[in-house]
């Protein structure tokens, strides 16, 4: 069961993300999208991470996926507009690009890491045993990796400054 | 010895930052005077002087660190404490410090009120501090993103201007690609050596053996993509001319010294404290990139008729010495980079802030026959201006000179004999953009009667520029006190090649 569900939703994500990609309406495009995120939080799901999983529904699915849409609202993008795509050299670059990362990605399954890299196996269930699912992600966040997660506030005030500053009607 | 520092204890911790903390918390003070005034020029100024005061505060702060030489109890933690971060932060924070003054009398100027810029301003030094003091690759990637993220909007600050725009939406663009690889790098190396750590990265590398390892491999190249967009090395130089030609010319001169500076400082620390074991592989690449990048940014400077665009490209061209420095892979040319992008910093903005003040009616339109006869009009400004191009060049007697024979000094105790004679031969090429610059101002007359009338430096920019030149000379003719200090910043970045046996 848990092999058939790890094929069928990594199968969804991929068929989406190709159909997200494809459409030429940005709204059935962006729809797609919902849909590869959506698997994407299932393969979390299967991994054990259920609150990443959680959190990946409700912040890329939920609240991402809304901006995009309400951008493509604002923009009023129609149905069919004339596309500015460049055409079958421009189809090359993008299939060349394409393969040269599969087949990297591809390489670097091939590359194991050196033993002493690897966490030894079941670190992450005896983790998971002692501090729960959140407490894992948390004591990290917050305990060793305090000062980037404060940084990263820094940087969203920094983003919402500029945003402001850009954006304001009188100049 | 130094005052060792906790910081695994909350005060110890505290103390550690306190540049970052310090400056942080005078920016939010600053947001909020901006947010309550900010209705006419002199609320503007008002902000420029808060801005003014919490930079030379934290400038004081890095120093005291410096001085009381304060150093870790544990090798391991995620922020650095070491002279080559009190040395750097120092000099981003005295590029941040010149671009303020500047800044001060040109927003007037060029009726940009938005005193939200000294605000972005902080933001991108507070980036540029943990770049410096990052010893953790997600600190210095944070740091990176938060400065770009200031520096966007601040290239798109003047909104009547079409240029202004394009230079934010081409930086910002090209940025976020770069980013993506830095990123990307940083996964890889992660992959390989199972830790984010600089210091840890340094050892597990040296103890599994990974020197080679593949991914390891693909990883430093992502990541040398990465700051190669960010210091506008060649060939990731394109969206240099552009968008330094675009952005209001304090924010050029920014990009140009402070930004360009703190990214070569995360390189530096990240290429010879955590790669340090890689080296034969990391230094044929910075060696081919500084070749290129001193040939390709020469040449095309030699060809540049405006005075804006020409200062682009010499950008480029010492982003090309520098990395000559770098390619020495030594902790002398650590040393040499600490010497050289003091020097250069000053020397840029020098450069930068006598353009803004002849640039009456625009700076981007400033060919360099325009400077015609300001010598005879403005003699003390062409006089600046002079101990600029010469510094820039590497003229004896300036700054210039000494930081290019500090590089030249690392790249030939490395034997790398090629690239000094190459960067001794791109030293000449660019007198041949520098020197027609004050050939103009002293030996061509002034096109008309009026020319130059409404040029002149307004405010403390008069004193950035005189700043400037007296210290340029004075490191020209006098640099052992800071030659000391740039030895003492740069000790101990690369840790010992120790290989601990195991089977």
């Amino acid at each position: 069961m848990l092999v058939f569900n790890f094929w069928f939703f990594s199968g969804l994500a991929i068929i989406s993300a190709l159909l997200c990609i494809t459409r030429r309406s940005p709204v059935v495009s962006a729809m797609w999208l919902v849909v590869t995120m959506f698997s994407i939080a299932a393969l979390y799901i299967i991994l054990g991470a259920q609150f990443i999983g959680a959190i990946q529904v409700l912040v890329y699915a939920g609240a991402i996926m809304v901006l995009f849409l309400f951008v493509i609202m604002l923009l009023n993008l129609g149905r069919d507009e004339p596309t500015d795509l460049p055409g079958w050299w421009g189809h090359a670059i993008t299939f060349g690009i394409g393969t040269l990362l599969i087949v990297e990605l591809w390489a670097v399954t091939r590359i194991v890491p050196a033993g002493e890299v690897r966490l030894p196996a079941g670190t992450m269930d005896r983790v998971m045993e002692q501090e729960g699912v959140v407490g894992a992600i948390s004591s990290t966040l917050f305990r060793d990796f305090l000062v980037p997660f404060e940084i990263t506030s820094v940087l969203l005030l920094a983003a919402v400054v500029g945003a402001v500053v850009l954006a304001k009607r009188r100049i | 010895m130094g005052m060792a520092i906790d910081v695994t204890t909350p005060g110890g911790f505290v103390l550690a930052l306190l540049p970052e903390l310090v400056l942080t918390c005078w920016m939010l003070v600053l947001l909020v005077a901006v947010a309550w005034r900010h209705r006419d020029e002199g609320d503007q100024q008002m902000a420029g002087q808060l801005a003014l005061m919490g930079l030379v505060s934290t400038l004081l702060v890095v120093l005291w660190m410096w001085v009381k030489g304060a150093y870790p109890e544990t090798l391991t933690g995620m922020i650095a404490l070491d002279g080559f971060r009190y040395a750097t932060s120092a000099i981003f924070l005295i590029g941040a410090i010149l671009v303020v003054m500047l800044s001060l009398g040109y927003l007037g100027r060029e009726r940009i009120l938005v005193p939200e810029y000294y605000v972005l301003v902080m933001l991108a030094a507070i980036g540029m501090l943990f770049m410096a003091s990052g010893a953790d690759l997600i600190v210095i990637f944070l740091g990176l993103e938060l400065m770009s993220m200031a520096i966007y909007v601040l290239a798109g600050i003047d909104r009547r201007s079409a240029f202004s725009a394009e230079a934010a939406v081409k930086y910002f663009l090209l940025g976020a690609f770069a980013s993506g690889f830095f990123l990307y790098g940083i996964a890889l190396l992660y992959g390989a050596t199972g830790t984010t750590n600089l210091t840890q990265m340094h050892y597990q590398i040296v103890t599994l053996g990974l020197e080679t390892n593949l991914m390891l491999l693909a990883g430093i190249g992502m990541l040398l993509i990465g700051f190669g967009f960010k210091v506008a090395a060649v060939p990731f130089h394109m969206w240099v001319p552009d968008v330094y030609d675009g952005a209001p010319t304090p924010i050029t001169a920014y990009m140009a010294a402070a930004v360009k500076a703190a990214a070569f400082t995360a390189l530096i620390r990240v290429l010879l404290h955590a790669l340090g074991a890689s080296d034969a592989v990391w230094m044929e690449i910075i060696l081919w990139l500084s070749v290129i990048t001193m040939i390709v940014g020469n040449l095309i400077a030699l060809a540049q008729t405006h005075l804006k665009r020409m200062l682009a490209y010499s950008s480029i061209g010492h982003a090309g010495y520098i990395l000559a420095a770098l390619a020495s892979g030594s902790e002398r040319g650590a040393a040499a980079f600490l010497f050289y992008i003091l020097a250069y910093t000053l020397m840029t903005l020098g450069s930068f802030a006598i353009l803004a003040a002849v640039g009456t009616r625009g700076e981007r339109d400033v060919r360099i026959d325009d400077l015609s006869g300001l010598a005879s009009r403005r003699p003390w400004m062409a006089l600046a201006m002079t101990v600029f191009m010469l510094s820039l060049l590497g003229f004896p007697g300036t700054a210039g000179f000494i930081g290019k024979w500090l590089v030249l000094s690392a790249v030939v105790s490395a034997d790398q004999i090629v690239l000094a004679v190459l960067l001794v031969i791109a030293s000449m090429v660019s007198a041949g953009y520098y020197l027609p610059v004050v050939m103009a101002m002293y030996m061509k007359s002034a096109p008309s009667e009026d020319a130059h009338s409404g040029s002149g430096l307004i405010g403390a920019a008069r004193w950035v520029v005189g700043i400037a030149a007296v210290l340029l000379l004075l490191l020209g003719v006098w640099p052992n006190r800071v030659l000391d200090m740039a030895a003492d910043g740069a000790e101990g970045l690369r840790p010992a090649p120790t290989r601990i046996l195991t089977d």
